[in-house]
């Protein structure tokens, strides 16, 4: 591989360059990376402000919404003055002022049916940070369907989930359906609104993510796959749960049902 | 070590670590294993520097001499 680095960008990443796993060789990897980030928020904050910082050359962030103050406590991409505007926008400014290596594309809307693998099928690896059920198995059947490497976090009060499926590798890792096969009756998991949620578990566990995507990219380490790495804040602990293929899982299991994308129904409506 | 043919030659003067050693690493980076880089410094803590951190990379420092008044010369064989 041969690469050219500028002046500024051989200061801007002499860090990552020194340590032999990475090198200009894993620099020019990173550049050339197309990482797409589903959700501006508490998680998608942390992890596309690191992998912007990291010198990872595309980000596509996904996001609706637009910045309102309940989001400050945590989603740090955001500002005050800023309240009103576009998630996606928000975004694109903050990363484009930390790194103008970075290009940033913009989806200033809801992820459905009809949307979803157009967005995806552009990118190398995909980091779920939305907030909602309908989403989350959307992008993840997405995901299985174009065999894209899937981070997926989540976030509660005082806890954090994260695991990796690697659906470029089916056999050897189970998807998200394996660990939840269909979306909890409606009212059953409480959203962060209405459960609440210490902004700080945003920033680890999107920072983690954002980990596993860098790892992902630079071939290097190995992928939390078949683990769910589970963050305690009270008791600053983390746990590591073991996560099998389900042989009777409907999208990756011996006899799968699921051979399209399917859309359900948001519980609420509210926005988070 | 006369015989020692040179196939890239870099010159430092004027950098300061870790840029001497970053910037070393990008060509050696690019070169083939065998090959033979020359590193020309005036920065005086890289001349240790630069020949300890190639040597943790894997690569061998066959001669680090001082060739003026504040002006050395590294050179090093790519391995891997």
């Amino acid at each position: 591989m041969s690469f050219q680095f500028t002046e500024e960008q051989i200061k801007r990443y002499s860090r990552h360059i020194i340590l032999p796993e990475v090198g200009g060789k894993g620099q020019q990897k990173l550049l050339n990376a197309k990482v797409l980030v589903i959700g501006a928020g508490g998680l998608g904050s942390p992890s596309l402000y690191y992998l912007a910082a990291a010198g990872v050359g595309t980000l596509g962030i996904v996001d609706f919404d637009v910045v309102d103050f309940s989001n400050l406590q945590r989603q740090i991409l955001h500002s005050t003055e800023r309240v009103g505007m576009p998630k996606v926008e928000s975004a694109k400014k903050t990363i484009e002022a930390l790194n103008p290596d970075v290009k940033v594309i913009t989806y200033n809307e809801k992820i459905h049916k009809n949307n979803v693998m157009d967005i995806i099928k552009e990118y190398d690896v995909v980091l779920d940070g939305s907030d909602n059920f309908p989403t989350r198995f959307l992008v993840n059947d997405a995901c299985y369907f174009l065999n894209k490497p899937l981070v997926s976090a989540a976030i509660l009060r005082f806890e954090g989930q994260l695991t990796t499926f690697d659906y470029r590798n089916k056999e050897n890792s189970p998807c998200y359906r394996c660990l939840f096969p269909e979306p909890p009756p409606p009212g059953l998991v409480p959203s962060c609104q209405e459960a609440g949620l210490l902004g700080v578990v945003g920033g680890i566990m999107g920072t983690l993510q954002a980990n596993e995507a860098l790892k992902l990219i630079l071939e290097i380490g190995e992928p939390l796959v078949g683990k769910l790495l589970v963050f305690d804040a009270l008791h600053t602990e983390f746990n590591i749960v073991k996560l099998r293929k389900d042989k009777k899982c409907p999208l990756c299991g011996e006899k799968p049902t699921i051979k399209e994308l399917i859309e359900y129904e948001q519980a609420c409506d509210v926005r988070f | 070590m006369e015989n020692i043919q040179v196939n890239r030659e870099l010159d430092l003067k004027g950098e300061v670590c870790p840029f001497t050693f970053v910037k070393s690493k990008l060509i050696l980076e690019q070169m083939q294993p065998g090959e033979i880089l020359k590193v020309i410094l005036d920065y005086q803590p890289s001349v240790e520097n630069v020949p300890k951190s190639m040597r943790e990379e894997g690569q061998e420092v066959i001669e680090v001499k001082q060739t003026g008044e504040n002006l050395w010369e590294v050179i090093i064989r790519k391995v891997k």
